[in-house]
């Protein structure tokens, strides 16, 4: 098989995803409305009674990103479920078609509703008052955090997919990943929690990566570690899920489909 | 003769269970050869095999002039699998499933838009294809994997347990669709557990129980295995059943009361023959019926899967 095919292949692929995840009205409908009504509930409802050390705002920006790609991933696990229990899958594989790409279209349709996801949280959270820095590089900086982090998270919701053998089983993995973030630094200050909570929250590979965002994006972490400290913890974990899940998806992909 | 399939000793086993032992087969170009088996028989498996997704523990095969095991590629080229479920994408429009599968064939950019036309009309789909597969019924999706299908000109087609699930009506359409590609020159390889359906669509029947083949020929070769017609006596009581018996050399139908069934060529003077030996011996048998056997006293007689031997599964 070419490579050239291969591309083209994974192109079909993707195209096929981006439309059926266009065609779920529903799970479309709260992947958007999401980091809109989240914004407003903890800014306007909670982040009076939060004291941050400036805005809330500012503070809670990057927590959202992550429970946003929390969703995000958990859609993405039940996508590649519900394909694992149809017979579609069994066709492609019949066909002269590279097997990695039924994969990859699952994975960059993830990615594309997960920016989007993200950049909507960043337009909300302008629009409400957050004040990030202006300069380009800690932009860009924290757009590729974001990128690697959806890209790890992405390939862990595929493998969760592969691995559920059902579609609610795959379901409950949004709820997991919608639930750890806030046992995190991305809604409170880990300092604020008791001592038993604030070790979960000080070494879970959230905190990190949210960590990285916020330094970069207001200058000055919630931890008190350097930027540069949270972003090397935060590339190291999503480097570990990203080789863990590509390497668990592709051997669940050739077991699972070869029964 | 050419063969399309040529299969020999395949074996497969999940864990400490068998599946397939050793099994040969094949199909001559341009036929139909009907799997026929109960559940659980390895049917599926050995569908599963042949269409590359699974490999063997043992054996070969020849599918479409391609080795299956060194050029898996070329193999694919040739076939096509319709799997027990139809394997099409409900949330995709009818036309847009045709779309992204003449993409994933690398039919020519320019190709792909009449080939889709050409399909839809051809299995009469032009007033669906606008909508989602999902709304489809159970007969028009059959009919859309059948065209999913054909956009490559497959050599062979696999369809496992094509018509399950599908109203009388929408089964007699599949049908006549599955020979009309027959005539066009497909081969086709079906599993089934109707026997009716064998009948109706195969030159070929391979039946298949505990991942053996105990038997195979064309459906009148396997019923002409039980004796052309069948005569079956009825007797009143035991003594007379028991005189019968003996006379007659008869096997014995433990599953009816007092009844035995004799094979016959269905001639006159053959049936005659039958009840005089019971008149000589001075047995009357109250009543005397004779029917042709059909596809199922055949199924039932070769497979595992009659009352007596269910019962020892329990």
């Amino acid at each position: 098989m070419s490579i050239a095919h291969a591309v083209k292949d994974s192109g079909v692929m993707v195209a096929r995803c981006l439309r059926r995840s266009r065609r779920d009205p529903e799970a479309f409908f709260t992947a958007l409305m999401l980091p809109i009504v989240l914004m407003l509930l903890f800014v306007y409802v909670f982040g009076g009674a939060l004291n941050t050390g400036g805005a809330y705002v500012d503070y809670v920006v990057p927590g959202l990103i992550v429970l946003c790609a929390g969703f995000g991933a958990g859609t993405t696990a039940v996508a590649v479920a519900t394909d694992m229990s149809n017979g579609i899958v069994d066709r492609f594989r019949s066909m002269p078609i590279s097997g990695s790409s039924i994969l990859l279209g699952h994975i960059v349709a993830s990615l594309a509703r997960n920016l989007l996801a993200t950049a909507l949280v960043i337009g909300v959270g302008l629009g409400v008052g957050w004040r990030p820095t202006t300069s380009v590089l800690p932009w860009l900086g924290a757009v590729a955090m974001i990128v690697t982090f959806v890209l790890a998270l992405s390939w862990l919701a595929a493998a969760v997919g592969l691995l559920a053998r059902t579609v609610e089983a795959a379901n409950s993995f949004t709820f997991v990943l919608m639930f750890l973030p806030y046992v995190s630094t991305a809604f409170v200050p880990a300092h604020t929690m008791p001592a038993a909570l604030r070790g979960v929250a000080e070494h879970q590979p959230f905190t990190p990566i949210i960590e990285t965002m916020r330094g970069l994006w207001m200058g000055h972490t919630s931890t008190g570690a350097s930027v540069g400290r949270e972003a090397v913890v935060a590339i190291g974990y999503c480097a570990a899920i990203l080789v863990g899940s590509v390497a668990a998806a592709s051997w669940l992909f050739r077991h699972r489909t070869s029964r | 003769m050419t063969y399309t399939v040529i299969a020999r000793g395949l074996s497969k086993s999940f864990g400490a269970r068998t599946v397939l032992d050793q099994v040969d087969l094949e199909v001559s170009t341009g036929s139909v050869l009907a799997l026929l088996g109960p559940n659980g028989a390895g049917k599926t498996t050995l569908v599963r095999i042949l269409a590359t997704l699974l490999r063997p523990d043992v054996g070969a095969a020849t599918v479409a002039g391609r080795d299956l095991l060194t050029d898996p590629v070329g193999v694919k080229r040739s076939i096509s699998l319709t799997g027990q479920y139809a394997a099409i994408d409900d949330v995709l429009t009818g036309q847009e499933n045709l779309e992204m599968m003449a993409r994933l064939r690398h039919l020519p950019r320019r190709a792909v838009g009449p080939r889709v036309r050409e399909l839809l009309a051809e299995f009469n789909l032009a007033d669906a294809r606008d909508r989602r597969a999902g709304t489809y019924s159970g007969g028009m999706r059959r009919r859309l994997d059948l065209a999913v299908s054909m956009i490559s000109h497959p050599q062979l087609m696999f369809l496992d347990e094509p018509t399950t699930g599908l109203d009388p009506r929408s089964r007699d359409q599949l049908w006549a669709t599955v020979r009309r590609l027959v005539a066009d020159g497909v081969t086709f390889l079906l599993t089934t557990q109707y026997l009716e359906e064998a009948d109706q669509l195969a030159d070929t029947i391979a039946v298949l129980d505990r991942g053996r083949v105990v038997a195979r020929g064309t459906p009148e070769a396997l019923k002409a295995n039980l004796g052309a017609e069948v005569l079956r006596l009825q007797f009143a009581d035991a003594a007379s059943y028991q005189g019968a018996l003996a006379c007659l050399a008869a096997e014995p139908t433990p599953d009816r009361l007092r009844t035995l069934e004799v094979a016959t060529d269905g001639s006159a003077a053959e049936v005659s023959a039958v009840l005089r030996r019971l008149d000589d011996a001075g047995v009357a048998a109250s009543k005397v019926t004779s029917h042709r056997p059909s596809l199922d006293e055949v199924f039932l007689a070769l497979t595992s899967a009659g009352p007596e031997s269910k019962e020892l599964v329990r």
